[in-house]
């Protein structure tokens, strides 16, 4: 009977993460619970986020309490049907905790898997490969961004299929030279990357300005894309948040940083030290000042976003939509007004410009819609 | 990314400002080794290794092995500083700096100033300080106060491997006189540090936990007590931020200044001598200028005002310890007038 009892555990969000603490329960133990319901609030070093139910039935168990902190896997509840009697639940519980600990003491062995490397076109890329199965799905993270941006997305879209998130040059790990930070130059490499690894189609999800790069890889080589996502996209409206743009180059403060990265979200608390750290790190290294201010140079140059791709969007014969946050203070969510009929656009009431962040199952869903069709 | 050492961290600092910038040279005692003796070449990369490995890749011309003569080499570094290179010299233990003093607080520290602002001083005097190494009492101070007293100079005092290496790439790259201070018992410590290059800004404090309750500053080899005793602590429900300036001068005391607004409540651990150190200088400025702030009297962990003692015993009892950082800790959060 274990088909019917779900074990509800705690997420791997990020290739860092390796414990979470449970922050707290939505739902009381013995209620039902159905799949999409929010279930816990889930807080790692980088940040807090919901974690919705993917089973319906009731929640029999809460096997750990709010406030404690548990390694990726470990159980945390159980949702089950109510008509099971007490003695199964309890029975599961003690098998799945006797199997995770010889689960986690094998996987401590091995450690977390590292990104990879690869040159393109004269450029060091890293890159993270998650999953099998084709066609691949490939994730392009935005203006100061980078693969990890994907923690809450490539780990459950790589479920059934292979996904490649990049660094693309200047950002990450990914070498520093931008050349002239043109989105079409990003475009060629991003090209260059998928030439390297022999991925004729693929998926195409871009964030930000890595949703301009998609479109524009679309436009031009519209065999080799299945489908197009675009998430809060650049080059759809020439109104950009100059204030996060010029404070994200100039800033090397932790206070003043985390003030900038707050308005990237819905709730700016999501910024956590972290973060911040992770951040300045990345700034600090040389190359990066000189990257970042060639790609604002070309991309919003004056405050103003220099290229608009919109026209593009009805000439594209892939399945192909918009998401973008409703609280957006980057760019704009009217900026998705009056798209074609064939890029239906989706708004998400409680997510600023990190949508894929803020409201991952919503991203997620969104996707994997798509990718069905 | 690849964890290194503290060690491994100030060494691809050098390396890499070596292999940008020609007119970068270290030197110091036996910073190769072997130099005009028979036996190996680049044996010991200086008395603890840190400079390994550089003089087969740079040749003797930029790796500089130098008599036991600290005044003659300390002022010869800032000589070549002055007229065109970026020298790192290395001055094993601090406690041998007395000797080179009127190089480094006459000469180093005022050719800005004295010259109008028109000559630059870029030289880097790397030395290991602080005890803990049954070294005794000639090789085990922790004198970085004394530097941070004097204008003109500018004193890292870098706490982990990553910061080690974005503060060396700093302090060779900035155009001031640069003291840098290397704890000796830290270099076998291990984190995440990048490949590539960067720079850790001067005067910007780090922030290694953050809570409402507590804050801690504490400097070098401290800062990794304080993050145990404030994770400790975090179990008890007492929550501690850790102030690490990085820099003792310039010193970033806004960051300082802002935490302790927030928490009322300030314990500073020093591994200097307790009179005139960073404890007094910075607890003066938190009474000066955030005074209504404050819930509880500044505490502050320090040694005893004696030299280090050469007995095991005596000398662990003698390095601020995580014990009486709690015990501070705990004294200022449960103060009540």
């Amino acid at each position: 009977m274990s088909d019917a009892i779900k074990a509800v555990t705690m997420p791997k969000w990020g290739l860092a993460m390796e414990e979470g603490t449970l922050v707290a329960w939505h739902v009381p133990e013995g209620a039902p619970v159905r799949p999409g319901d929010d279930l816990v609030d889930i807080e790692t070093t980088k940040i807090t986020n919901v974690m919705e139910s993917t089973a319906g039935g009731n929640l029999r168990r809460r096997v750990v309490d709010e406030g404690a902190c548990v390694p990726v896997g470990a159980l945390l509840g159980v949702v089950a049907d109510a008509s099971l009697p007490d003695a199964e639940i309890d029975a599961f519980v003690v098998r799945f905790n006797a199997d995770f600990v010889v689960a986690a003491a094998a996987a401590a062995e091995t450690g977390p898997p590292e990104p990879e490397m690869m040159e393109v076109a004269g450029n060091r890329i890293s890159y993270q490969r998650m999953g099998e199965g084709s066609p691949p799905l490939v994730l392009v993270h935005g203006f100061g961004g980078d693969l990890n941006n994907w923690l809450f997305n490539q780990p459950v879209l790589a479920a059934s299929r292979a996904t490649y998130a990049l660094d693309l040059p200047g950002h990450g790990r990914s070498g520093k030279d931008v050349g002239s930070g043109e989105i079409t130059a990003f475009a060629r490499t991003l090209t260059a990357f998928l030439d390297a690894l022999r991925l004729e189609q693929v998926h195409l999800v871009g964030h930000s300005l890595g949703g301009a790069i998609v479109l524009d890889l679309a436009v031009r080589q519209p065999e080799r894309v299945a489908s197009l996502t675009l998430i809060a996209p650049a080059a759809l409206g020439g109104e950009i948040n100059a204030d996060y743009i010029e404070g994200f180059i100039a800033t090397g403060r932790r206070k003043e940083m985390r003030a900038v990265l707050g308005m990237l979200f819905a709730d700016p608390a999501l910024v956590s030290r972290d973060m911040v750290d992770e951040i300045l790190k990345y700034k600090r290294l040389d190359g990066v000042a000189a990257a970042l201010a060639a790609i604002a140079g070309d991309a919003f140059p004056d405050g103003r976003q220099s290229r608009d791709l919109k026209s593009c969007l009805g000439d594209l014969r892939m399945p192909a939509q918009v998401i973008w946050g409703r609280q957006d203070r980057i760019l704009p969510v009217a900026q998705g007004d009056g798209l074609p009929a064939n890029v239906p656009m989706h708004v998400l009431d409680d997510a600023g410009h990190m949508a894929h962040m803020e409201a991952a199952t919503q991203v997620n869903a969104l996707i994997e819609d798509l990718l069905g069709q | 990314m690849a964890k290194k050492s503290y060690r491994q961290a100030i060494n691809e600092a050098l390396a890499l400002e070596m292999r940008r910038d020609p007119t970068v040279i270290v030197m110091g005692e036996d910073n190769a080794g072997g130099m005009g003796a028979p036996g190996a070449d680049d044996a010991w990369g200086g008395v603890l290794g840190v400079t390994m490995g550089l003089m087969p890749e740079f040749g003797r011309e930029r790796v500089l092995d130098t008599p036991i003569s600290e005044s003659a080499f300390i002022g010869a570094a800032v000589g070549a500083a002055a007229t065109g290179l970026r020298p790192v010299a290395e001055l094993m233990f601090v406690d041998f700096m007395g000797v080179c003093f009127d190089q480094i607080f006459n000469q180093a520290a005022k050719f800005k100033y004295m010259f109008g602002g028109n000559a630059v001083t870029p030289v880097v005097i790397r030395t290991m300080y602080g005890a803990g190494f049954r070294a005794a009492s000639q090789h085990s101070q922790t004198l970085y106060p004394m530097f941070t007293h004097i204008p003109g100079l500018k004193v890292v005092v870098p706490s982990s491997p990553y910061d080690a290496k974005g503060l060396m790439i700093q302090a060779i790259r900035d155009d001031d006189p640069v003291i840098f201070f290397e704890h000796k018992v830290m270099y076998d410590i291990e984190e995440e540090v990048p490949d590539e290059a960067y720079t850790i800004p001067f005067g910007e404090a780090n922030l290694t936990r953050e809570g409402e309750d507590v804050t801690i500053v504490a400097i070098g080899r401290m800062v990794q007590f304080a993050n145990e005793v404030a994770d400790t602590l975090a179990k008890d429900g007492i929550n501690c931020s850790v102030i690490d300036p990085r820099t003792t001068s310039p010193l970033d005391m806004d960051t300082i200044l802002e935490s302790v607004e927030e928490t009322g409540r300030l314990v500073v651990v020093d591994e200097a001598s307790p009179r005139c150190n960073m404890a007094t200088d910075i607890s003066a400025a938190v009474a000066q200028h955030a005074f209504a702030a404050l819930k509880a009297p500044i505490r502050m962990v320090t040694p005893p005002h004696t030299p280090v003692p050469f007995a095991p015993q005596l000398e662990d009892l003698y390095v601020p310890n995580p014990a009486q950082i709690e015990t501070a800790v705990r004294a200022v959060a449960g103060y009540a007038r």
